[in-house]
């Protein structure tokens, strides 16, 4: 469902003397259907960068990034638009709204964008805010006022509306207390049994032994000479 | 699917200076662009160049019309071009005034754009129009007062509604946001979110808010003396910026 080849990552910086930092070189990875695999290495290693090339946030300098039909690396800015809305979520580690949507909206907002009907979006997305264990008074609130663990949830909630067959989780459970990682790591099983393929970072062990087939330390992909 | 719209090597002089120059782009249907750049990088006049407002020097504007698919609008006649900007096009203006009848009612300038595409039910244009001024909250019984009455964010909203009222496939914002309080315009980028959802609108965008395009627009066009500097999707060119320009303005911005 992911396959990645050969891909390296520069960063240049005309304002600082045009330095020129190589981040990355010859990453590799493959990720199955059902499987989900951990990214790991040391904090900068580049973990976050190798999965924001996936999800098309960063351009990446060489090689090939293919989710499901799509080649992330070469595609036109529409084709990956198309592909985040029904193929590829992605859980980042900030929320980013429209200040003054409601929550259950901002939930149900990925269901919405792939046409499913609005009550049955709504209902969805008020299971999993009740999963996640943010109270219903707070659904017709904007979650910029909440707090960054309430946020984190809501943030998870939408990452997990639509079933997407392919998943990037940037540190889902940091910041939970015990009963919503648990719960975030059952939605992780249960999205890899409907086939998801997906990719994470978890700096949490114990989860990363429990969810995770695999891992893959980027450190392997650190350009030799930086 | 077809692009909406096809623009092909826009360039527009204002005698010897350049306003924009060699601008090309494609936009499809559901599409948001935003177009961001200083004041004076050519985004206005580029912005008022696709929307026939002004005359460009060269290129090409292709618009994909109901009735006989896509047409040069640059290449036609007055009258085609006015019907065309009063049905499948919309355009907000940064100031609401200059997009309004400040001296008719705000159920009037709803109904006016109605009445343009040949609405002539006294009843149905007024419920069309009441309706339409609840999708922008603007309550019933303000209806009957003009615009002169209302605050900016107000003014602006009305400005959207008569634009949105046609049902138009393709709009045309200057700064729609712009001298606007935050918390109206948290409002606004909302409503604006919501009606390119429910009405799968194609939008373009002009802009020099980062923060605005982020929440708003698919793609982004970076501008700079005229010329486009950088394209690609939104959060792609501001996260990841190529260009010197763009990694400037970028860095620019004050976060709070």
């Amino acid at each position: 469902m992911i396959e990645i080849e050969n891909v390296s990552k520069t960063f240049t910086l005309h304002n600082q003397g045009s330095a020129v930092i190589p981040v990355m070189e010859g990453a590799k990875l493959s990720v199955q259907p059902g499987e989900c695999v951990a990214l790991i290495g040391a904090s900068g290693a580049g973990k976050s960068t190798l999965m924001r090339m996936i999800y098309g946030n960063y351009l990446a300098a060489s090689g090939r990034i293919v989710v499901g039909e799509v080649d992330v690396a070469q595609a036109a800015p529409r084709e990956i638009l198309t592909l985040r809305r029904h193929t590829l979520g992605y859980v980042s580690q900030f929320l980013r709204v429209v200040p003054r949507v409601p929550t259950l909206e901002v939930v149900a907002e990925p269901l919405l964008m792939v046409g499913e009907p609005r009550q049955a979006s709504l209902a969805r997305a008020g299971e999993l805010l009740t999963r996640l264990n943010i109270p219903e008074r707070l659904w017709g609130l904007s979650p910029t006022t909440f707090s960054g663990g309430e946020q984190q949830r809501v943030n998870i909630a939408r990452g997990f509306a639509h079933a997407y067959p392919a998943l990037l989780l940037d540190e889902p459970t940091a910041s939970l207390d015990a009963q919503n990682r648990d719960t975030v790591l059952s939605l992780v099983e249960e999205a890899k049994e409907r086939g998801a393929a997906i990719v994470g970072i978890f700096h949490d062990e114990a989860a990363r032994q429990r969810v995770c087939d695999r891992e893959i330390d980027v450190t392997a992909f650190t350009p030799v000479a930086a | 699917m077809k692009p909406l719209l096809q623009v092909r090597d826009i360039s527009k002089f204002y005698g010897a200076r350049l306003g924009c120059r060699d601008v090309g782009f494609d936009l499809y249907p559901g599409e948001v662009m935003g177009i961001v750049g200083e004041s004076g990088s050519g985004k206005s006049t580029l912005l008022g160049c696709l929307a026939g407002q002004l005359a460009p020097d060269t290129g090409e504007v292709l618009f994909d019309t109901r009735g006989e698919g896509p047409r040069d609008t640059l290449k036609m006649s007055e009258p085609e071009r006015r019907m065309l900007a009063r049905t499948d096009w919309a355009f907000v203006h940064q100031h609401a005034r200059e997009g309004l009848r400040m001296g008719v009612s705000a159920g009037g300038n709803v109904g006016e754009r109605l009445m343009a595409v040949g609405a002539r039910h006294y009843g149905d244009i007024r419920d069309q129009a009441i309706d339409w001024l609840g999708r922008v909250e603007i309550s019933e019984d303000r209806v009957d007062d003009k615009p002169t009455a209302f605050s900016g964010g107000m003014q602006q909203r009305l400005q959207i509604a008569r634009n949105l009222v046609t049902g138009p496939r393709l709009v045309f914002m200057d700064e729609p946001t712009g001298g606007l309080d935050v918390s109206v315009q948290a409002r606004l980028l909302d409503l604006l979110r919501g009606l390119v959802r429910e009405m799968g609108l194609s939008a373009i965008i002009v802009t020099h808010d980062l923060a605005v395009v982020r929440l708003l627009a698919d793609r982004l066009m970076v501008m700079k003396d005229g010329h486009v500097v950088e394209t690609g999707l939104t959060d792609q060119v501001l996260d990841d910026p190529q260009h010197g320009y763009t990694q400037l303005l970028v860095s620019s911005v004050l976060q709070v």
